[in-house]
């Protein structure tokens, strides 16, 4: 048992020692400071051992010190506000924080799945695949047990209490990386008088200044920085984010930064909870990247064992944090910059066993030093076993012959806890990279370098491959400085401030450290720690055949994890074409895609949640509606009535007396969401002769139209009844959900191809409201409430238009039925609309007047076998499919005419509504049934069963005491009297008759009376 | 997101606008006399080039006009927007007749 936070340094870091933080992980309590994060906390309390990896359940601890740590994932927060796979290099200490690791059962020492370990042979790349195929039937329950088995937390059950936003901005540079380059970069341009916004993922900005103990301009790294920021901050337009990560670089400079708006703390959520991520959208001029480097490991056998770390990391804790992640360490590198590690272990008060450096020739300067402090430095070798389970014990050390195939064996053993490794730097292209820039391969450097631009952006520092701190503030000056002069403004001048640069030997390419055995049964050399993925899944996807660095990627999850490739891809793609007998450029990378760091939906949803996810629309006469508490039917945005229940009626019975209330005396209705477009223009006539099928020319003034409207496919598009108001002048009428598209449509006709035509088009949907009144006494009613025109069946006969005084209101009157009974429509300015509709509920009870909803309606027009565009039509129905060839003019053009004449348009099978009857007169079909023929001998048996239709509507009708349907059948229309099934779940299918739509009243004598 | 610059409000972003696909399809003036597969080419085919691209677009969320926009479909680079009519129109009967010649997008 280690004492409380016994890796603490007694002095450094950027914690502060008088704030002590109490957190728990996996129920157990802990301490850390203020400053820590729950990754550099867990190393101070000696946690060394904190999770299970993802496939095989072998021990991890923590290996990196940012967003590219694969092992430790955690999850934080309780209840509705645990939010999971966070890495704990990026989550902020604070006081009460509840970590739990998503694997380790019973705990995370005495984990029963780690019998998988052992089983590593058959649980290669593709095991899933290979062997959960037999029996098929079976894969619901493997599915199932594998899902439980697997992932990185738990997403919470409630939903999430925090607020979230989105915020624009335009900027003239915006720096991603608050490091060395980016600050230099975000300062000229500032004082260049360009609009900056300077964005870093890091709490605090210096990103790698943070964790080196260099001096920049003669003094410590953190008293520059805080100078920098300082003169930043002065700066009028200078927008600083720390704790903001650039997640994406999309088209056209517009790019998308988290901020995490707090370290995390609890809040008090009241009516306006503070908002705890904010989404930025940025519209950038031009933007430097400036995000530093990763660094990657080395592939050798058991590399993953806990006390195993980034060189870098280790820096990083003993610098930013004041902990030492070990008492004894050995460094093992191909590369110059873990020297600088070594020496960190060393003044820190480590000792480092040894520096084993795969290069014959060893390091440059920083060699030098280390030996000057006595570090034995060990050439040539590799480190190829690593002894311990649950902590590092000891490294085997051997002679390194520079192929990476050849087995070796061990000529020494050191033993330690800390086994500090770098496999050199890869640049964080992958922004540059989303932005559509290109990568060139570094021979000398041994990475992918970012090279020409696609959009205005451009590199600086260690993500342009600079590697000395001096060469990083010299590089982000000289970004800041073009950026500047390419929007046009002078740059002032600024000296780069003096840093250290050593003399550094080159890297040496080492993908593979080889072993005792061969490469094929090291199982433990893992390249991507977070699935599990090692040297030899690669080999054994080559082998299987797989080529292409995506399709291996797919087959063995490299870089699939939430860290998504940035410590293992690298190397994945170096192995990849070492196997293939390729070079490195030629293998390539797999595509990066946003998000760059992973992101909470809270942030990705902003405000667009609850009440603000999409707008509402309500009619004029809504507040009655909801007084009388009619159920709601959601339609596109708009909530219309959908039946109104008395007594506590069902849908059915409601439904059932508002029908028949209708057919035997008179109902109003809430038509008000039909989309009304007024056009009007000389040449109105013209251009909707060319819209609609039937002839527009020939209607007088006065008169209304049923039209439809087709799309060029000949398929119908739009319905409604159109009037003729004036010479010029027409009223049209559209689908509630179809009003937008189809002044749109008119719209693009008018603009883009026939702008000859001068026509006005004006959307009226919501300026006048409209009352259907349908039924035998609906004349009566009118005459009650006191109207200014003679309404008998001579002066305003059935489809006519009359302007008119009713109640004392001036409104349209319609004389249009879509329920096949005498019926009015009337259309008023919205203002006046409740007004109207109260006064017709008082007129009306003298003949028990009833309002009714949507599905009535929809019962009475499917009586009557009129159509429900989106309902009866789904883009593949012609009007010939309709039986509307009534309304197909022979004597013009129209959209869509041509289309009608294709040879499929003229197939003699194709769907066509007709009317379904129930052979039991009972069962109600459900609206989707598919229908399939009748035999001699009953149902086919033919598997699948060919299918001749489907029904697109069905209800019980309450006037003829039936159910009824509405279906598009294969050559329905000569199939009258023909039997067809219904193919129901569950059941035997049902014998159905075809018949005509027209159920009710077929020859239409009701509404003309 | 891509940035539009639209002739009539300026440079607005790609979610003010629908796309209306490829510009310069201009309707047959007597469909009947085209073939079937006439008809078809002008229903269904598109030049889908790589590489610069004429297309229409509709600031459906500004002022609502239609208008086209030169664009490289690899690099996305919009070199240009259009409007498609910026001479005054024909009024006369003839000229509906022979119907508006678009077939160059309206530069």
């Amino acid at each position: 048992m280690q004492a409380a936070q016994a890796n603490r340094l007694r002095e450094g870091g950027r914690i502060d020692r008088s704030r002590p933080l109490k957190f728990s992980l996996n129920g157990k309590a802990y301490t850390g400071f203020a400053g820590d994060t729950l990754a550099s906390a867990l190393i101070a309390n000696g946690v060394g051992l904190v999770e299970r990896s993802f496939k095989l359940r072998r021990p991890r601890g923590i290996f990196g010190s940012g967003a590219e740590e694969p092992n430790v994932i955690v999850q934080v927060g309780e209840g509705a506000e645990a939010q999971p796979g966070l890495p704990a290099t990026r989550v902020e200490l604070r006081d009460g924080l509840i970590a739990h690791t998503a694997r380790g059962w019973p705990s995370v020492r005495f984990d029963i799945g780690a019998i998988n370990d052992l089983f590593g042979r058959i649980l290669g790349a593709g095991f899933y695949y290979k062997t959960f195929m037999y029996p098929r039937s079976w894969w619901k329950y493997y599915e199932s047990a594998i899902r439980r088995s697997t992932g990185f937390g738990r997403a919470p059950a409630a939903s999430d209490p925090d607020a979230y936003e989105h915020r624009n901005a335009h900027c003239d540079v915006l720096v991603a990386g608050g490091g060395p380059a980016g600050l230099m970069a975000a300062l000229v341009a500032a004082k260049s008088g360009a609009r900056v916004i300077l964005a870093d993922d890091g709490t605090e900005f210096g990103g790698s200044l943070l964790a080196c103990g260099e001096d920049v301009a003669g003094a410590p790294a953190a008293d520059w920085i805080a100078g920098i920021v300082a003169e930043l901050g002065e700066q009028p337009d200078c927008v600083l984010l720390p704790r903001g990560a650039v997640l994406g670089y999309h088209d056209h400079d517009f790019l998308t930064i988290a901020e995490r708006c707090d370290s995390g703390e609890p809040v008090e959520r009241g009516l306006h909870p503070p908002v705890r991520e904010r989404l930025w959208r940025i519209r950038a001029k031009r933007v430097i990247l400036a995000q530093g480097g990763f660094e990657r490991p080395l592939a050798f056998c058991n590399n993953d064992r806990p006390g195993v770390m980034l060189a870098s990391a280790v820096s990083t804790y003993i610098h930013r944090y004041a902990v030492l992640p070990g008492r004894r360490a050995v460094v093992f590198t191909n590369n110059d910059s873990a020297y600088r590690t070594a020496l960190d272990l060393a003044v820190a008060g480590a000792a480092v066993a040894a520096i084993v450096d795969s290069r014959p020739g060893g390091g440059g300067e920083l060699a030098i030093r280390a030996r000057d402090l006595g570090i034995p430095v060990l050439q040539g070798r590799v480190v190829c076993d690593v002894t311990g389970r649950h902590r590092v014990k000891g490294v085997s050390v051997a002679e390194w012959s520079g192929d990476s195939w050849e087995n070796i064996s061990k000529t020494a053993h050191f033993d330690c806890d800390l086994l500090a490794v770098s496999g050199g730097w890869s640049p964080a292209v992958h922004l540059h990279s989303q932005a559509g820039g290109q990568l060139d391969w570094s021979e000398a450097q041994l990475c992918f370098l970012p090279s020409r631009a696609r959009q205005c952006h451009d590199s600086a520092g260690a993500g342009n491959g600079k590697q000395s701190l001096g060469d990083c503030l010299i590089d982000g000056l000289r970004a800041g400085t073009e950026a500047v002069a390419k929007l046009g403004l002078t740059p002032i001048a600024i000296e780069a401030p003096d840093a250290g640069s050593a003399r550094e030997a080159p890297i040496e390419a080492l993908w593979r450290v080889p072993a005792e055995k061969e490469a094929d049964r090291c199982l433990k050399q893992f390249i991507d720690f977070q699935n599990d993925t090692t040297v030899a899944d690669i080999r054994l996807a080559v082998r299987e055949g797989y080529r292409n660095v995506e399709h291996v990627k797919r087959y063995t999850a490299l870089g699939f994890g939430t860290d998504q490739g940035k410590l293992g891809n690298i190397n994945g793609m170096a192995v990849l074409a070492d196997v293939l007998g390729k070079t490195i450029p030629e293998v390539g990378t797999t595509t990066f895609r946003p998000v760059y760091t992973p992101v909470r939906f809270g942030t990705v949803a902003g405000e667009s949640v609850g009440a603000l996810y999409d707008p509402v629309r309500q009619t004029a006469l809504h507040e009655w509606h909801e007084a009388v508490g009619a159920p709601m039917e959601v339609v596109g945005q708009w909530h219309r009535p959908w039946y109104f229940p008395r007594d506590g009626e069902d849908l059915h019975t409601a439904v059932a007396r508002e029908c028949l209330a209708v057919r035997n005396s008179v109902g109003a209705m809430d038509a008000s969401t039909l989309g009304k477009i007024d056009a009007r223009g000389p040449d109105v006539v013209k251009f909707l002769e060319r819209i609609y099928t039937h002839n527009v020319g020939r209607m007088k003034v006065g008169r209304c139209a049923y039209g439809i409207m087709l799309g060029e496919d000949g398929m119908v598009m739009d319905d409604g009844v159109m009037a003729r108001l004036g010479e010029n002048h027409f009223y049209l009428t559209t689908t509630t959900g179809g009003a937008a598209g189809v002044l749109n449509w008119l719209e693009s006709w008018l603009q883009t191809e026939w702008p000859e035509l001068e026509v006005y088009l004006t959307s009226l949907t919501e300026h006048f409201s409209t009352i259907a009144l349908a039924g035998p006494n609906s004349r009566n009613l009118l005459e009650k409430l006191g109207c200014d025109i003679p309404l008998d069946r001579e002066s305003f006969p059935f489809l006519t238009v009359r302007a008119a005084n009713l109640a004392g209101m001036p409104v349209q009157l319609f004389r249009v039925s879509f329920s096949g009974e005498l019926a009015f429509e009337i259309n008023i300015g919205s203002h006046l609309a409740l007004q109207m509709w109260r006064k017709v509920m008082d007129a009306g009870r003298e003949f028990d007047i009833i309002a009714y909803g949507t599905e009535t309606m929809h019962v009475l027009r499917a009586e009557k076998g009129f159509i429900i565009v989106g309902q009866e039509t789904d883009g593949s129905v012609t009007p010939v499919d309709l039986g509307m060839n009534w309304l197909l003019s022979k004597e013009k053009d129209f959209l869509g005419k041509r289309s009608l004449a294709r040879p499929d348009c003229l197939r003699e099978d194709r769907k066509q509504l007709v009317g379904l009857l129930s052979s039991d007169q009972r069962t109600v079909l459900p609206e989707g049934t598919q229908l399939i023929e009748q035999t001699a001998c009953g149902v086919l048996e033919t598997r699948p069963v060919p299918m001749c239709g489907h029904v697109t509507s069905s209800y019980f009708s309450p006037s003829l005491g039936h159910p009824i349907a509405l279906a598009l059948v294969a050559g329905g229309r000569a199939r009258k009297g023909d039997n067809v099934f219904a193919a129901l779940p569950g059941r035997e299918p049902l014998p159905v008759e075809v018949v005509s739509p027209a159920f009710y009243d077929p020859k239409g004598e009701r509404q003309n009376v | 997101m891509l940035l539009i610059e639209c002739p009539w409000c300026g440079p607005r972003a790609e979610t003010e606008f629908s796309y209306g696909g490829e510009a310069g399809i201009t309707r047959p003036r007597d469909p009947d006399a085209l073939s079937d597969a006439e008809w078809a080419d002008y229903l269904f085919c598109r030049s889908n080039p790589r590489g610069n691209h004429r297309e229409l677009w509709n600031h459906a969320h500004g002022c609502r006009r239609w208008f086209g926009v030169e664009r490289d479909t690899v690099t996305y680079r919009i070199s240009r927007s259009f409007e498609l009519y910026p001479a005054a129109v024909p009024e006369t009967d003839a000229a509906l007749q022979s119907g508006p010649d678009n077939s160059n997008g309206g530069d």
